[in-house]
């Protein structure tokens, strides 16, 4: 791991929000095409992590490098954030925009493609996910799963190194989760490198390479997933897979 | 109903033949229709052009306002003693000011007419709440439309254009009309440093014939335009309000 570039390198990462520490110190690599998981409790730190990442919070100390490059203090964040997408759990899509406005803004005003060159592109993204014809719907006319299927092309549009999601099916009702998860699983099979933050246990098993368990800011426990979710070395992990399992989520 | 009754009793009693008379000659209506009505159109004319440079003048108050970072202090700073100072002095104090004030400085390359001097005053103090407006619109655009603009990669500045301010103007458009209406009031008060719009000429035509038949044709000329605006304003809060209900929080 040390001879290779990775992808994605935390050494030592810690934010505060006030008094608030919400992250305590995290080093995470992830090596190109690799999916990486992130579980945890709600507040133990893995949506901050990922906003930290796309510089859209400014970490307290430690050293962010993407593909080899440090972009802790990067001058041109903008620049950083062209390279990463990021999809939110609430879909934040832009409402005032139809489905192909949205995912050809970045391209058109980040990346200073042509208008048709944009919207081929776009146009063939959503055609891949299924909502070529929804192109010239407005956001509150579609239902959730197709919403945030659009937020995901949309960070795709921007042809990023790195894909972070962020609780992506949480907002979702439960018939709606299926949909978005086989997006995200046909990413990985394309070879997306991607960190995403879940509570979907069943589906961070079978798609993620390697599993992170983060409990108070910390990633107390990694590993493939088959050896996090059945046999955990840490107590707090145990006891955060008894408590999602009770609640029928694995 | 009401109305109909209020209207039943004012016209049958005693004193209403010289109220009339007074009041609402109708000879004098139409004689002086004519050239109140010409005159108005300076009113048009002023606030047409006051609303346009309005516009554009408060939105980039209102965006000064909100820059963030300890660096920017001093825009912001300037922004709100402009809103404050503007909202503090009477209108008609600030077009006494300018209209008489500034052309005695007798400057090289400043244009001296009133009416010059009345539309300024007016676009000043205008700005200042129209300003507000708009930063009650930006302020109410949740944050995360910024975040996901941002992570696209969007500079500050084009998330303003294509996210922010879009969404904020389509937001204030009813306060925003009805910030207009006044404006288009307050029209009149240009008057009082020389040009001779709408209400400059009815007192022309009142001090002639000692009667106050042709303040009443400017008034029924203001009412006229104005109540259309009130009534656009009102149905776009409306049909805001319906989009509302119909499809829950955007």
């Amino acid at each position: 791991m040390s001879e290779e570039v990775l992808a994605l390198r935390l050494e030592g990462v810690r934010k505060s929000f006030g008094s608030v520490e919400v992250l305590r110190g995290v080093d995470l690599g992830v090596g190109e095409h690799e999916v990486v998981c992130l579980i945890g409790a709600s507040g133990s730190g893995k949506s901050t992590l990922l906003r930290c990442i796309n510089l859209l919070e400014h970490i307290d100390s430690g050293r962010i490098f993407l593909d080899g490059e440090e972009i802790t203090h990067a001058r041109d964040a903008n620049a950083v954030r062209r390279r990463v997408g990021i999809v939110f759990q609430a879909f934040n899509l832009f409402p005032h925009m139809s489905v192909l406005r949205n995912v050809t803004l970045g391209p058109r005003e980040v990346l200073h493609k042509s208008r048709s060159e944009a919207e081929s592109e776009a146009t063939a993204l959503l055609d891949r996910f299924g909502l070529a014809d929804k192109r010239n719907e407005y956001p509150d006319r579609l239902s959730g799963g197709q919403q945030q299927r659009v937020a995901i092309v949309r960070a795709l549009a921007m042809r990023p190194e790195l894909m972070l999601l962020d609780e992506v099916t949480s907002a979702l009702d439960p018939e709606l989760v299926a949909e978005v998860l086989s997006v995200i699983r046909e990413l990985a099979e394309a070879g997306m490198t991607m960190v995403i933050a879940t509570h979907e246990m069943s589906f961070a098993r079978e798609t993620a390479d390697r599993v992170c368990f983060l409990d108070a800011g910390r990633i107390l426990e990694q590993g493939p997933p088959d050896e996090i979710f059945t046999r955990p070395a840490e107590a707090r992990t145990r006891q955060f897979l008894d408590r999602v399992i009770a609640a029928g989520r694995l | 109903m009401f109305i109909a009754i209020v209207v039943i009793v004012v016209v049958t009693s005693a004193g209403w033949p010289e109220v009339q008379k007074a009041f609402f000659d109708k000879q004098l209506f139409v004689d002086s229709f004519p050239e109140i009505a010409h005159a108005f159109l300076l009113n048009i004319r002023i606030f047409l052009i006051a609303e346009a440079l309005i516009l554009v003048l408060a939105l980039g108050i209102a965006i000064l306002r909100g820059l963030p970072g300890p660096v920017l202090f001093p825009f912001r700073l300037l922004a709100v003693a402009y809103t404050d100072l503007f909202r503090g002095i009477p209108t008609i104090l600030v077009i006494y000011i300018l209209g008489f004030g500034a052309p005695a400085l007798q400057l090289s390359g400043v244009p001296n007419s009133p009416l010059f001097w009345g539309i300024t005053a007016l676009v000043l103090v205008y700005s200042a709440y129209v300003a507000e407006v708009y930063r009650a619109g930006i302020e109410s655009v949740h944050p995360s439309q910024e975040a996901a603009a941002r992570s696209l990669g969007l500079s500050r500045a084009k998330t303003l254009r294509f996210v922010i301010v879009p969404q904020a103007v389509r937001r204030v458009i009813p306060p925003l009309l009805n910030d207009f209406i006044g404006l288009q009031k307050d029209s009149a008060l240009v008057a009082l440093i020389g040009p001779i719009e709408a209400f400059r000429q009815s007192q022309i035509d009142v001090a002639a014939t000692f009667n106050y038949t042709p303040y009443m044709v400017t008034a029924l000329l203001f009412v006229l335009l104005t109540i259309p605006l009130a009534r656009l304003t009102d149905w776009l809060i409306a049909r805001d309000r319906r989009r509302q209900s119909a499809g829950g929080p955007r």
